[in-house]
């Protein structure tokens, strides 16, 4: 798989990260780099194989739907920069 | 005595505690005064003295009343990935500056459960990611450990570096680590003391700042295999608040150490032995298998064809969690 400096240009905008015009052809190598080595996992044959998601056998819990924590909304915004009536204050972000 | 305290292992200290040779005030007096001394290396990023000395006064309550706990005023750093209650929790980032949680990890409970004594929170690579220590936002930690002959400081691994060169220049007992891609076991080897990545699921992760979920465990770093087995009792166990988290019970881990390895049968993958590996590196890989050979284990040499591709498969799963 092959990325483009365009292709950076967007991925670079879309994450809010600045990137020069003359990184984006240096970048662009990189990235395709990665992802060639990435694509090695293509030539392993998992047919029939069954997903492995422990290496212990493991089933998830399930419990009553019940509340089992809360009731302390100070304790929970004590953190935050601004809060008011234990809401968390934030600046606007859309408009 | 108390001079002597940081010389001590982990279990050797929780004896001496025991048979009141030493008490636990005066284990975390001369704890802190080592790491006040090691403050260039940058291992703590915070002391958490006055806590410490009113935890070891309780211990040494409890130790008079002969209530002890499994590891009663054995004083301990902490990794600032674990939340801890009422005390700053960075990660070693900007972005979590200030930020005192009002609970407490898992893990960190258990061990205080247990009667350990918090001397203070260690540094690590930013969030867990790096491999060096050198990404902390509050400075690199400098390995106690250097080549002979050459003053240049050296990395003590990452990204529990700061629990890594903790433990190495005798600033605690022990640490605890979170390891997902090594995080435990390379800072362990590169300052030549034991790190333990436990099976996932054996500690739980609830309280700890997530690096990539699937991969995440917390584990010890300790002076002796021993100590790690005794820190790993305490901090591993079922907690519902950790979906992930294995109902099983703990093991005997202290007692299985002491059993040793005769009669195992030990295998070695083939593909471990990476090509290009330094013949140094390679004499010390025999070593290792001698060493079990001579302590009585069989040593048979294995297959595990896709060991190459665990590195891909990471590098996709832990971006993509993270």
């Amino acid at each position: 798989m092959s990325v483009d400096p365009e292709t950076v240009r967007k991925v670079a905008r879309l994450a809010r990260i600045a990137e020069p015009e003359d990184k984006l052809q240096p970048l662009a190598k990189e990235l395709s780099g990665i992802l060639d080595w990435i694509e090695q996992l293509q030539e392993v044959d998992v047919e029939g194989v069954a997903p492995m998601t422990s290496a212990v056998d493991a089933t998830l819990p399930m419990r009553d739907d019940v509340v089992t924590d809360g009731g302390y909304p100070e304790r929970v915004t004590e953190n935050a920069p601004q809060s008011e009536d234990h809401f968390f204050v934030v600046p606007k972000v859309v408009e | 005595m108390s001079a002597d305290v940081a010389g001590l292992s982990l279990s050797q200290l929780r004896s001496a505690l025991l048979d009141k040779s030493v008490s636990a005030v005066e284990a975390t007096e001369a704890y802190l005064a080592e790491i006040e001394a090691a403050e260039p290396l940058g291992a703590y990023l915070a002391v958490t003295a006055d806590k410490a000395r009113a935890m070891a006064a309780d211990s040494d309550k409890r130790i008079a009343a002969g209530e002890a706990r499994a590891l009663e005023g054995v004083p301990l750093g902490i990794k600032d990935l674990f939340c801890t209650n009422g005390v700053e929790t960075t990660a070693a980032s900007r972005i979590l500056e200030g930020f005192r949680p009002s609970y407490e990890s898992a893990v960190t409970e258990r061990l205080w459960a247990d009667g350990a004594v918090m001397l203070g929170k260690l540094n690590l690579d930013e969030f867990a990611m790096g491999s060096s220590n050198e990404t902390s936002a509050r400075g690199a930690v400098v390995s106690p450990w250097r080549r002979g002959g050459d003053a240049a400081p050296l990395s003590p691994g990452g990204s529990s570096g700061g629990s890594s060169a903790a433990v190495a220049a005798g600033l605690c007992a022990g640490a605890t680590g979170t390891d997902t891609g090594g995080s435990i076991r390379q800072p362990a080897s590169l300052t030549g003391i034991v790190g333990v990545k436990p099976t996932y699921g054996r500690c739980s992760r609830w309280g700890t700042i997530a690096f990539a979920s699937s991969l995440d465990q917390a584990g010890p770093l300790t002076r002796t295999v021993q100590d790690a087995a005794l820190m790993l009792a305490s901090m591993a166990g079922h907690d519902p608040r950790d979906s992930t988290c294995i109902d099983r019970p703990v093991g005997d881990y202290e007692a299985a150490v002491g059993a040793g390895v005769k009669g195992l049968r030990i295998g070695v993958p083939k593909e471990y032995r990476v090509d290009g590996m330094p013949p140094e590196i390679d004499a010390l890989w025999e070593q290792g298998a001698a060493w079990a050979k001579d302590a009585g284990a069989e040593i048979v040499e294995i297959s595990l064809p896709h060991t190459k591709y665990a590195l891909p498969a990471y590098y996709i799963i832990a971006p993509a969690e993270a």
